[in-house]
């Protein structure tokens, strides 16, 4: 597995690859300097670069440069079967990686006109906010790390591991499942998981009072997120913002709800959390209560599960007939879509991902336009992107 | 400086210099992808805790650090980066390449954006292979490269000669 290029080789592709993404910026310029962060920062997974033109410590203009993670997933998905996207489309956003799978097999499901049983769909639901707890319960100790704070992170990778144990316990993955499959699930709930399911939703409970209280309750926290980073209803909507940002700027809009795609959300009791404020606070916050409310749809869903089979009639050979389809769900991090084509064949002629961590930071220059530097980060930790589901 | 690199080190001194060598890893974390996450909870939690083996995961800058964990897809676009970052770090330093990504490509080998393994740019030490690993894995990793720290031959790893044979953990 030793490298193949010799050193010079090595050197000069280095050299090409960083003259191809070198971007003219100005260090010194008249009105003021250019603040470079990125694209690589250790409290952050991923790599993204924001460039920033400042007047002393106010942001005049600033610059998100995407593109470091780039993998190339429509193009990949195009040569590739169904099954196999399927394991392809777990890596968008990695740390919900269950919520990723499912808009693209509902799509490829309505194109075959297969239907999954009841209890495929509800344990379906069932991992899908298994994921979203997985993955925003992360952000909340993510949230604080990069404020300053360094134990809530601890905390949080500690609590989330009580939900990977139960996705693990049933998938074999800690947190690339690769579970879903066409016409339902690849197998059934294993014994006994339905009650430690639970005993772990009460400790995610737990976890979630904790935090409102040392993170939430914060003064620090509080005066670094209260009234900074606002971003107003109809500024929201227009930058295509969802999810929690979309919610946190009061506006009440969740695909969940009013979104019809199957999943067992309209047989739940639950509430859609919003904020009226629009800043920092108020798009964490609202993150915080979806967790919470996440963990009580897992608990009415483990009690009501249907019996009964978990895989539909499908054909070995998978072949989806010719056609279009278009697949939103709410994800943690947004709206997610698949815009799915096919021509008839074992894969798809192609796809179009569309991510919600997209159009969430197109608003970054938008907002981050007059802030005070410390409050950059601030305002994108509280923006929360994951830059698999930037960049694709 | 000058006793290490003259090569005529009394054994026992090179026993002890390895050894407190090894038990204090500075690591950088150059976190790419979903395995960065298993990094984090490698790196960052109480369940794993890599501190006990004496790594410390904080350094402020890769020129603090020994060893740099490359976890996740690399892209053409980051490979200069990650060359700067490997050229800031002081010798001797080590190099750990996690997940299949880093290795080799992992589910994107014919991606037109993704670099077929980061050991085309930099040389690399440890493979810990794994689609993501689990924390186990690399800290399994780690615990191998300790290992092979401690055995080392300090004058020659000094001028960066004798890498040795690349570790693959599993
Ligand atoms: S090896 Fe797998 S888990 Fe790791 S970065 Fe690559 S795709 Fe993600």
């Amino acid at each position: 597995m030793t490298g193949t290029l010799t050193e010079a080789q090595q050197l000069a592709y280095a050299n090409a690859q960083a003259a191809d993404g070198r971007v003219n910026v100005d260090l010194e310029t008249d009105e003021g300097m250019t603040l470079n962060m990125g694209p690589q920062h250790p409290a952050t997974h991923g790599t993204l670069r924001v460039i920033a033109k400042l007047d002393g410590e106010q942001v005049v203009s600033a610059d998100v440069m995407c593109g470091y993670m780039h993998r190339g997933y429509e193009k990949l998905c195009e040569v590739r079967s169904y099954p196999q996207i399927n394991t392809l489309v777990n890596r968008i956003d990695w740390l919900g990686s269950f919520a990723n799978e499912v808009p693209f097999i509902l799509a490829a499901e309505q194109l075959m006109g297969v239907e999954a049983p009841p209890r495929a769909m509800w344990i379906r639901t069932l991992f899908f906010e298994l994921s979203r707890i997985a993955n925003l319960s992360l952000f909340i100790g993510d949230l604080a790390l990069q404020l300053g704070a360094q134990t809530p992170a601890f905390y949080a990778f500690r609590d989330r591991e009580f939900v990977l144990n139960q996705i693990e316990s049933v998938t074999g993955g800690r947190f690339h499942p690769n579970f879903d499959r066409i016409g339902g699930l690849k197998d059934d709930l294993p014994k006994g998981w339905i009650a430690d399911t639970k005993a772990a939703m009460s400790r995610l409970r737990a976890y979630c009072d904790e935090m409102e209280d040392l993170v939430y309750g914060n003064e620090i926290f509080q005066t670094r997120t209260r009234g900074i980073g606002i971003i107003p209803a109809g500024v929201a909507q227009s930058y295509g913002l969802s999810g929690a940002n979309l919610r946190g700027s009061g506006v009440d809009w969740d695909l969940r709800r009013d979104a019809n795609i199957g999943l067992a959300y309209d047989q739940l009791d639950w509430k859609v959390w919003t904020h009226p404020d629009g800043d920092s606070f108020s798009r964490s916050w609202v993150r915080l209560q979806e967790v919470r409310e996440a963990t009580k749809m897992v608990d009415q869903l483990c009690d009501g599960m249907p019996a009964g089979p978990i895989m539909a009639k499908v054909p070995r050979i998978i072949k989806v007939p010719e056609g279009e389809a278009y697949v939103v769900t709410e994800n943690p991090l947004g709206q997610m879509g698949y815009y799915l084509v096919s021509k008839g064949d074992t894969g798809p002629f192609r796809v179009k991902i569309r991510t919600a961590s997209f159009n969430n930071i197109s608003v970054v220059p938008w907002v981050l336009r007059g802030v005070y530097v410390p409050d950059i980060i601030a305002i994108l930790a509280s923006l929360y992107f994951i830059l698999g589901d930037i960049d694709k | 400086m000058g006793l290490v690199e003259s090569g005529k080190m009394p054994k026992p001194l090179t026993k002890l210099l390895n050894l407190s060598r090894k038990y204090s890893v500075w690591a950088y974390q150059w976190g790419l992808a979903c395995c960065a996450i298993e990094m984090g909870a490698a790196f960052a939690s109480p369940r794993y805790d890599v501190m006990r083996l004496g790594v410390i995961p904080f350094p402020a800058s890769p020129r603090q650090a020994d060893l740099v964990v490359i976890s996740g897809t690399v892209t053409d676009k980051i490979v200069p980066a990650i060359r700067r970052l490997y050229e800031q770090m002081p010798d001797p330093k080590y190099v750990i390449s996690m997940g299949s990504c880093a290795n080799c490509g992992g589910p994107y080998w014919d991606s037109y954006s993704v670099t077929k393994g980061v050991d085309q740019i930099i040389p690399v030490d440890v493979y810990v292979p794994g689609c993501p690993p689990r924390p186990e894995a690399l800290l399994e990793g780690i615990v191998l490269l300790q290992e092979r720290i401690q055995n080392e031959d300090m004058p020659t790893r000094w001028r960066g000669e004798n890498r040795g044979e690349p570790i693959v953990v599993g």
